[in-house]
């Protein structure tokens, strides 16, 4: 029987976090299975992703280093990905951008079952069963492949902890030949403007967010003072998007980011059913409003009625203090 | 040359969605919407219809439930709408959805763009942008930010897409598949004179036999089967209010209670 696959997704030769999750779950199922699980790492520069790759739960890593894949794009990673799964029994990305759509575009390309955006997986038996959320995340579905075919999946950010990296782990890396030559690709990457100093949304364990309370542009300095306190990454309403407070990749919920932090802060957001479908999976959720009739009171584990001003700065100078920063 | 979006119709984001007790989806009496995230892929596409002499082609896939999202797609200013179904489609999957798509745009022909909003939220994916794409062998471009340029007649396209880490610039020829984000344009609102259009359309419907599909796309053919619906679990517990009589009071209070729940 054949291997199941991992994709990593990797920037600048660091692996997303999202990829080590992929990874976990490839274990999980691989396992079942009784087959070795292989990580496929494409890029330049990704020696340290190949290591690493062994370290959360690898047995076998299939790379390919070429100047053609530098920078990810769909045409020729898509075509090298479905070289070397061929006819694999799974294939597994995590929920990145680029994770989401390659093993979409492959599960294509390969006429494959798709389980997308998954957040809990059993492989007990050897079946497969995914949860996956829909109607924006307002109801569970419960999802299975038919038949015996090969299955993609992707799994949602942060849905599944990575396993506990063993730097003893290590095995036979091979490496392959990219199937597109550059004058055969068709998309050229033209420039590249990095988001700097913010931590990304969907992979952070810590999320501080502001809404409509915070009033201004500035009013979001407290919100970004608590969140530079905890190394955490900044969050807002749609109202505040909309404001033109802050850019729109800060926004969570329905039509912005989901995400599954560790702690979630909402301060001077009322929690509406479409800012809940954002954030509602959360660990631990922490209110501050005004308002003690305030919908995210019902959502929150821990509530502060007061003022976002007077009450942020005061919790972000108590950290200071106890985290010795 | 046309443009196509492909929506549908899905609750208002304001509806309380629920599993009933013999499994079903229920959204009560709430109103009938177009996918949030299609008022960008809509406005865009009547957007690009003023900028360039192109025809715009709204489909969406599904039961009439589906002529709703059509209609506001007409409403804001496209120009055609389709519906495809038969009852043989029920309970596709992302590539059957893909897999009718795809005969829908060749059926339709001189297709220069198919674009997307960034998920359905129903189905809660985007999977079928880049199934869709690679069925007709052409560039699929996700999360896209901004249409820097686009020129029909010499099949080209330059956009800005968001990726995890920052802003990418790609080129790439068109046909394409792309899909778009909040950040593209001001949704527009119906105009009247499209609301009268729309309310006098009559929406013709396109089976499988008519896009010579086969069992291809049909719910027997799916390799993905929804085996349930749940609703989600009860968040354990009643919020805990954090008293004191000072700012400084309730932070100590506060901080004291995540260091011991170790999400620090
Ligand atoms: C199609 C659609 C999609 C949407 N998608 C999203 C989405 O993705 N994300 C999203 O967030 N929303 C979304 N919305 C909007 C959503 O319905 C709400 O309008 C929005 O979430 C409200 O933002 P808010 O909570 O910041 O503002 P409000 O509801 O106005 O709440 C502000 C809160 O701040 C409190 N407050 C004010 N001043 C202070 C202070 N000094 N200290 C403490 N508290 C204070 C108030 O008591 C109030 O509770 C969507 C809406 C639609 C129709
Ligand atoms: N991945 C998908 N993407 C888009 N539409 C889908 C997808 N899966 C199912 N559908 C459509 O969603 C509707 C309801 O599907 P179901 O989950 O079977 O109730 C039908 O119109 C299907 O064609």
């Amino acid at each position: 029987m054949s291997a199941v696959f991992v994709w990593i997704d990797q920037f600048k030769g660091k692996a997303l976090n999202a990829s080590w999750e992929a990874l976990a779950v490839g274990r999980t199922v691989a396992n079942a299975w009784g087959v070795p699980l292989t990580a496929v790492v494409f890029g330049q520069g990704i020696e340290n992703v190949v290591t690493l790759s062994f370290h959360y739960g690898a047995d076998k890593v299939v790379k390919c280093e070429d100047a053609t894949l530098a920078d990810y794009r769909l045409e020729p990673y898509a075509a090298l990905l479905g070289k070397v799964v061929g006819d694999a029994k799974a294939v597994i990305g995590g929920g990145s951008t680029r994770g989401r759509e390659l093993i979409a575009a492959v599960s294509a390309d390969l006429n494959g079952a798709l389980l997308s955006d998954v957040t809990e997986l059993s492989a007990d038996g050897g079946k497969l069963n995914a949860t996956r959320p829909v109607f924006a995340g307002k109801v569970l579905s419960t999802v299975a492949p038919s038949g015996d075919g090969s299955v993609f999946i992707t799994t949602r950010s942060r849905a599944f902890a990575p396993l506990t990296p063993d730097a003893s782990r290590a095995g036979e890396v091979e490496s392959v030949a990219p199937v597109l030559s550059e004058g055969q690709i068709s998309t050229k990457i033209e420039g590249f403007e990095e988001t700097k100093g913010t931590v990304n949304l969907s992979d952070a364990a810590i999320i501080i967010s502001g809404g409509r309370g915070v009033g201004s542009p500035e009013g979001f300095a407290p919100v970004r003072e608590l969140a530079d306190v905890l190394g955490g990454a900044v969050g807002a309403s749609r109202a505040a998007v909309d404001a033109g407070w802050i850019p729109y990749p800060h926004q969570v919920g329905q039509t912005g980011k989901v995400v599954s932090p560790n702690l979630y802060v909402a301060a001077g957001l009322s929690g509406s059913i479409q800012h809940q479908a954002g954030m509602r999976t959360s660990k631990v959720i922490v209110a501050i409003n005004k308002d003690p009739d305030a919908p995210i009171f019902k959502l929150a584990q821990y509530g502060i009625v007061g003022d976002l001003f007077k009450e942020l700065p005061a919790i972000a100078a108590v950290f200071r203090e106890k985290l010795g920063k | 040359m046309n443009i196509v979006v492909f929506t549908k119709s899905t609750p208002d984001t304001a509806a309380k969605v629920e599993v009933d007790g013999g499994g079903k989806v229920t959204w009560g009496n709430a109103q009938l919407v177009l996918n949030p995230w299609d008022e960008y892929s809509v406005t865009e596409s009547v957007l690009l219809k003023d900028a360039h002499k192109v025809n715009t082609t709204a489909f969406a896939i599904g039961d009439e439930i589906h002529n709703d999202a059509l209609k506001q797609a007409l409403a804001i200013g496209m120009d055609n709408a389709i519906r495809i179904w038969d009852a043989g489609m029920s309970g596709q999957d992302s590539l059957g959805f893909a897999k009718s798509a795809a005969a829908a745009v060749k059926k339709l022909g001189d297709v220069g763009l198919v674009i997307f909003g960034k998920e359905f939220v129903d189905v809660g994916t985007d999977a079928q942008v880049y199934q869709l794409a690679r069925l007709l062998g052409c560039t699929a471009i996700g999360a896209v930010s901004k249409i820097v340029a686009v020129d029909f007649n010499a099949k080209t396209i330059k956009v800005e897409r968001m990726v995890e880490e920052g802003k990418q610039t790609l080129t790439a020829p068109l046909p394409a598949v792309i899909s778009v984000l909040k950040d593209i344009n001001e949704p527009k609102s119906p105009s009247f004179i499209g609301i009268r259009k729309a309310s006098k359309a009559v929406i013709p419907v396109w089976s499988s036999a008519d896009l010579g599909l086969g069992e291809a796309a049909s719910g027997a053919a799916a390799k993905v089967s929804t085996v349930a619906y749940r609703n989600l679990p009860v968040r354990a517990g009643q919020v805990e209010i954090i008293e004191g009589g000072s700012e400084r009071e309730r932070a100590e209070k506060l901080v004291n209670k995540l260091l011991e729940e170790k999400v620090i």
